[in-house]
């Protein structure tokens, strides 16, 4: 059906396994989700709130646990090993950083402590954590004029790079970024996908990131997933997502024939992926 | 004048012993979020068991370090039994958990020692300086001036820990944003057991100090009333803000004592504190130099 699947599923870089959440133990998010990334790809989660693409992104990199969410079912797979029994700290040090939805930044350390506290896992020397800054500055030149200023009094789009900066400093090569276009400016959020482009270009770092703008995504994304009421839906080249009708119409807002009632609106319900 | 000066003094001196006790708060509310009640009864249990071995037989270098030893173990079992299980509850939660960690470690302290008042000779002698009674005419305590240098002592290695080292910027990542700090990596549980230990550390200065003075008792746990006011007027999360907040309100205690006092019938020092605090809140929530409440809008 497409390539991404077909070409290698044994042996994808994280593969997530007809993962089911429940949240609080009675609030049933995610009914069995299976993605996969392949090494050095960006791939997107589409869908509109409450879907679940949050939920997916936490329950891989384990910070769910936090929020009264458990992994009832399935299993997480990153470079050919379980990690969903994982704490986030080992999952760091593995090279898979989550960005969280909303930046999270530290409001009351600078620009650059917070992409210091970044490289916390690594044991590394003085020199080399310089380095490393560098190159967060090289890809974030406007974070360099702000790096001393307080991170609460920065920019939403400063903000978002901060965040980004900081999941750099750890040296990930996975990089799961969560809603990285909220409440920015549409050359903003533009500015920030260019330099995720960048960093899987240049630094070989995957990307599954989780968007609410489709049509952003698409055009920077390798491949797609479309999740609806914590399913998956639809998946397939970003390319093919972005030409396909159905998505046109329900998550691109162009319609082919003019008005639709919502009536006639086709749901994706049925389909499910029985991988496990 | 020179008796203001002496009175003056005296305050500031005696407010830095405040600020001993109000750092601990503030390392820990730093570093969690979590106002925690039972540094008060931290510093007596310190005191409790630092003369308590010493009293054992051992001598001070010996038993001080022991001591410190004691409160790691402290912390290490407060982050596994209390603090683990209840990650992500509200604040007020932790906050009761912890007023019943008090009467824990004060009952704990009390099984162990005994609930008599000891006697703890640190070799500091509480008597004024020659030096200064004889040229300037002003009586100031000798031991009052080392307990000024130990706090100094250890408010610039606070200062340079927080600011300069990669746990220390941990630390205030983690008070920040919780979540923040799990998903960049930073293990919670390292950092609590790490910060009560360090909490712990400031208590058993505090508890010598003070109990050097006072005698070690069951009142040492009221010491930490004293230091709410401090937290108020210097922010409960800066350092340097409960060592001038100490300052201020050891001062200001003792000056109105002395020369308000009379004019109402004495006995002032206890709550005057109090009232400025109070009044402080008004004027300027977050305290002297607490941490600005940064919201974006």
């Amino acid at each position: 059906m497409n390539t991404q699947t077909s070409s290698a599923t044994a042996k994808a870089f994280l593969n997530v396994n007809n993962v089911e959440v429940i949240y609080d133990h009675v609030i049933l998010v995610l009914k069995g989700v299976s993605l996969e990334v392949q090494e050095g790809k960006i791939v997107a989660i589409l869908g509109a709130n409450g879907a679940g693409k949050s939920t997916t992104l936490k329950s891989i990199s384990t910070l769910l646990r936090g929020e009264r969410g458990d992994v009832t079912k399935g299993s997480v797979e990153f470079r050919g090993e379980r990690v969903d029994q994982l704490s986030p700290n080992d999952l760091v040090k593995r090279g898979m950083v989550q960005v969280m939805e909303g930046r999270h930044c530290f409001g009351h350390l600078t620009v650059e402590e917070n992409l210091l506290t970044g490289a916390y896992t690594r044991n590394i020397s003085r020199g080399d954590l310089k380095l490393s800054l560098e190159k967060v500055y090289d890809y974030f030149p406007r974070l360099k004029t702000r790096r001393s200023s307080l991170a609460g009094y920065t920019s939403g789009g400063e903000q978002q790079m901060t965040a980004i900066g900081r999941a750099l400093m750890a040296k990930p090569t996975m990089i799961l970024l969560d809603e990285p276009s909220m409440g920015l400016a549409p050359q903003i959020v533009e500015e920030i996908f260019e330099i995720v482009r960048d960093l899987n270009q240049r630094e070989k770092v995957s990307f599954l990131l989780a968007e609410q703008n489709t049509t952003v995504a698409l055009r920077y994304a390798d491949f797609g997933y479309i999740l609806e009421n914590g399913r998956v839906v639809m998946e397939g080249d970003a390319k093919e997502l972005a030409s396909n009708e159905d998505v046109k119409e329900f998550y691109l807002g162009i319609s082919s024939g003019g008005r639709k009632s919502f009536r006639d609106v086709k749901h994706y319900r049925r389909r499910k992926r029985w991988l496990a | 004048m020179q008796f203001f000066l002496e009175v003056l003094l005296g305050g500031l001196l005696s407010g830095i012993m405040y600020s001993l006790v109000a750092l601990g708060f503030v390392l820990i509310y730093k570093a969690s979020g979590v106002f925690n009640f039972a540094q008060g009864a931290m510093v007596f249990f310190a005191a409790l068991t630092a003369v308590g071995l010493h009293d054992m037989g051992l001598s001070l270098w010996l038993a001080v370090p022991l001591t410190m030893a004691i409160m790691i173990v402290l912390a290490v079992a407060i982050e596994k039994i209390v603090l683990r299980p209840l990650v992500n509850q509200a604040e007020i939660t932790l906050f009761m958990v912890t007023i019943g960690l008090t009467f824990f470690i004060e009952g704990l302290a009390q099984a162990i020692w005994g609930a008599s008042v000891r006697k703890l000779e640190l070799g500091i002698e509480d008597v004024p300086l020659e030096f200064l009674l004889d040229n300037a005419g002003i009586a100031i305590s000798q031991f009052d001036l080392v307990a000024a240098g130990i706090a100094f002592v250890l408010v610039a290695a606070l200062a340079i820990f927080f600011s300069k080292t990669k746990v220390g910027r941990a630390l205030r990542a983690v008070a920040d944003d919780h979540q923040a700090a799990l998903s960049i990596g930073i293990p919670l549980q390292q950092i609590w057991v790490i910060v009560w230990g360090v909490a712990g550390f400031v208590a058993l200065v505090a508890g010598l100090l003070w109990g050097a003075r006072n005698g070690v008792q069951f009142a040492l746990t009221f010491v930490a009333l004293k230091a709410l006011p401090v937290l108020i007027l210097g922010g409960f999360t800066s350092v340097p803000g409960a060592i001038v907040g100490g300052l201020i309100i050891g001062a200001s205690e003792k000056l109105a004592e002395v020369f308000l006092g009379p004019y109402v019938g004495g006995g002032i020092e206890g709550w005057f504190p109090y009232v400025l605090a109070l009044l402080f809140l008004l004027v300027r929530p977050e305290g002297l130099f607490g941490e600005k409440i940064i919201r974006r809008i």
